[in-house]
């Protein structure tokens, strides 16, 4: 991983605190996230890995009462304060949610409902992206003959996969996954796993998981997280095998969590 | 004490429950006893569609009714529905949770405002300002679309909040997450979802305006003949029995049930279309 430090970061966080109204879930939090790469947030249940995901497309803005403070640079530019639209970061910076949340609409308009957002209109060129999205999703041969059939009635691992390539319509350039397996089993868990491998060909991608195997078998980086703190953020294999904090041995070995 | 005891509660309140169910019961009954046989001796095709109604010479045709009544409905759906849908939009989507709990109610207020306090503002406020802008009597279809209009909103605006709250977060979300506005996501994505529930209200309200008596009476005009413009006075199937029952004794009174059987029939169908639409909720697994 080395030569990666080479290449600039995707994103960075500065000493980012989060306050949900007096509550602090987020405190000082620093780290850096290389492009192309699969970086993975793990820690319990309420450390704000979640949270910290929703703010690097200010997700957390929906939310009455929380406030920010410190930096999110994307591409060195701060997407809390440099006039960015929050609609521009969200085409750059896409989410995958931890329950598949496909559309009450039919597979294809699905698929082209960012293009549409985004003021896109000619038939041809919806028919092209939709058809290339569901092909990076490995969903077009499965697909190809009911795109036009309602997404509800899918299996929960292609509602999953579809929301995958509605994110990939619209040429995100980072892809925030929470959880995007939780709702999945085992096999269909690791069809998804595998296109996260191939996605890291074009696409800087965060997950948040519960799952420990899970990290070390997808991500090349780790940060773990506790009540709110950043532990620990290293390469994955050194917080899988040697990590420098007791805590985060602590986690990974199942002593608690 | 135990002068019930389980069971005894139990089929006391069957008995209380069997009682409110069975008084509809006996009300449609009643009104069919009465109207239906008069509807087949009159026949029902003169009945509906021919335009001579005098009541003194045996010639009962409620078509001039029929006709107000279609066009005031249609009158109050163009005002009301269009209003209370983008009231609910707004309500729904715009408004902070706070704001909406507390306008909600009070819209749902209004449906508790008596319909003879429309009626009376109809009068005393929009006709003279229909006669003024307009001409015509002032008291006529128009009158009565807008005020029947306005009285359906609490109808449409509630059950339409109802069915766009419904729609769950997760959607929202997704969409937001892709870039879309807030707008945005309200018309392509939110509505749609709501859609069912949405159209229900409208139907809901479509059987509100068509049954209502008062407010119509004192707005409309209640001349018998079929309105040609918006500014006529007419008269609906409800104000006609309500203007005619008190002195209508042999057929006369027969033919007036026999309008109510009409309007029974109407209004139950479109309350069932719309429990059907009500139900017909997204599936969300």
């Amino acid at each position: 991983m080395e030569d990666n430090t080479k290449i600039n970061d995707k994103i960075e966080i500065k000493n980012l605190d989060l306050f949900y109204g007096q509550f602090q879930a987020l405190n000082a939090i620093s780290m850096t996230i290389k492009p192309k790469l699969i970086t993975a947030l793990i820690g319990p249940s309420g450390c704000g890995k979640s949270t910290l995901l929703r703010c690097l497309n200010r997700m957390n803005d929906l939310i009455r009462g929380v406030r920010i403070t410190g930096q999110v640079m994307l591409d060195g530019k701060d997407i809390y304060n440099s006039g960015m639209e929050i609609t521009e970061l969200r085409k750059k910076v896409g989410m995958v949610f931890q329950r598949p949340n496909p559309f009450p609409l039919s597979i294809y308009d699905n698929v082209v409902y960012g293009l549409r957002v985004a003021g896109i209109k000619g038939k041809n060129q919806l028919d092209e992206i939709a058809e290339m999205s569901l092909k990076s999703a490995w969903l077009w041969d499965q697909l190809k003959d009911k795109l036009h059939h309602p997404a509800l009635p899918l299996p929960l691992d292609q509602q999953q996969r579809l929301c995958i390539a509605r994110l990939l319509a619209v040429k995100p350039e980072v892809i925030l996954m929470d959880e995007p397996c939780s709702a999945l089993d085992p096999i269909s868990t690791s069809k998804i796993e595998d296109l996260m491998h191939e996605l890291k060909k074009d696409y800087t991608i965060i997950i948040v998981t519960h799952n420990m195997q899970q990290a070390s078998r997808v991500s090349d980086y780790t940060a773990f997280y506790y009540i709110g703190n950043l532990i620990e953020f290293a390469d994955t294999k050194k917080i899988f095998t040697a990590p420098d904090k007791k805590q985060t041995e602590d986690y990974i070995s199942g002593r608690f969590g | 004490m135990k002068i019930f005891g389980e069971k005894g509660v139990e089929r006391l309140l069957s008995v209380v429950a069997f009682s409110a169910i069975s008084a509809l019961a006996l009300i449609a009954l009643f009104i069919f006893i009465e109207g239906l046989p008069f509807l087949f001796r009159y026949g029902v095709k003169d009945f509906l569609f021919s335009s001579d109604w005098r009541p003194e010479s045996g010639k009962f045709g409620i078509y001039p009714m029929i006709s107000a009544s279609f066009w005031v409905m249609l009158g109050a759906m163009l005002v009301g529905a269009p209003l209370g849908i983008a009231g609910a939009i707004f309500l729904a989507e715009f408004t902070p949770k706070t704001v909406m709990h507390i306008v909600k109610p009070a819209i749902e207020l209004l449906a508790a405002v008596p319909s003879v306090i429309y009626g009376f503002i109809g009068v005393v406020v929009l006709a003279p300002i229909i006669r003024e802008i307009f001409g015509g009597p002032g008291l006529s279809v128009l009158a009565g679309a807008i005020i029947l209009g306005i009285m359906i909103l609490p109808t449409v605006i509630s059950i339409s909040i109802d069915s766009i709250l419904a729609v769950p977060v997760s959607f929202r979300e997704g969409s937001l997450a892709l870039g879309a506005t807030v707008w945005q996501t309200v018309h392509m994505l939110t509505i749609k979802a709501a859609k069912s529930g949405i159209v229900a209200s409208i139907i809901l309200g479509m059987g509100r305006a068509i049954g209502e008596t008062m407010a119509v009476i004192m707005v409309t005009g209640n001349s018998v003949m079929i309105p040609n413009s918006p500014l006529d006075s007419a008269r609906t199937l409800t104000a006609n029995i309500a203007l005619e029952m008190s002195y209508a004794t042999g057929m006369h009174r027969e033919a007036l049930f026999a309008t109510g059987v009409v309007l029974f029939i109407v209004i139950i169908i479109l309350n069932s279309i719309a429990s059907v639409a009500i139900r017909k909720k997204v599936i969300v697994k």
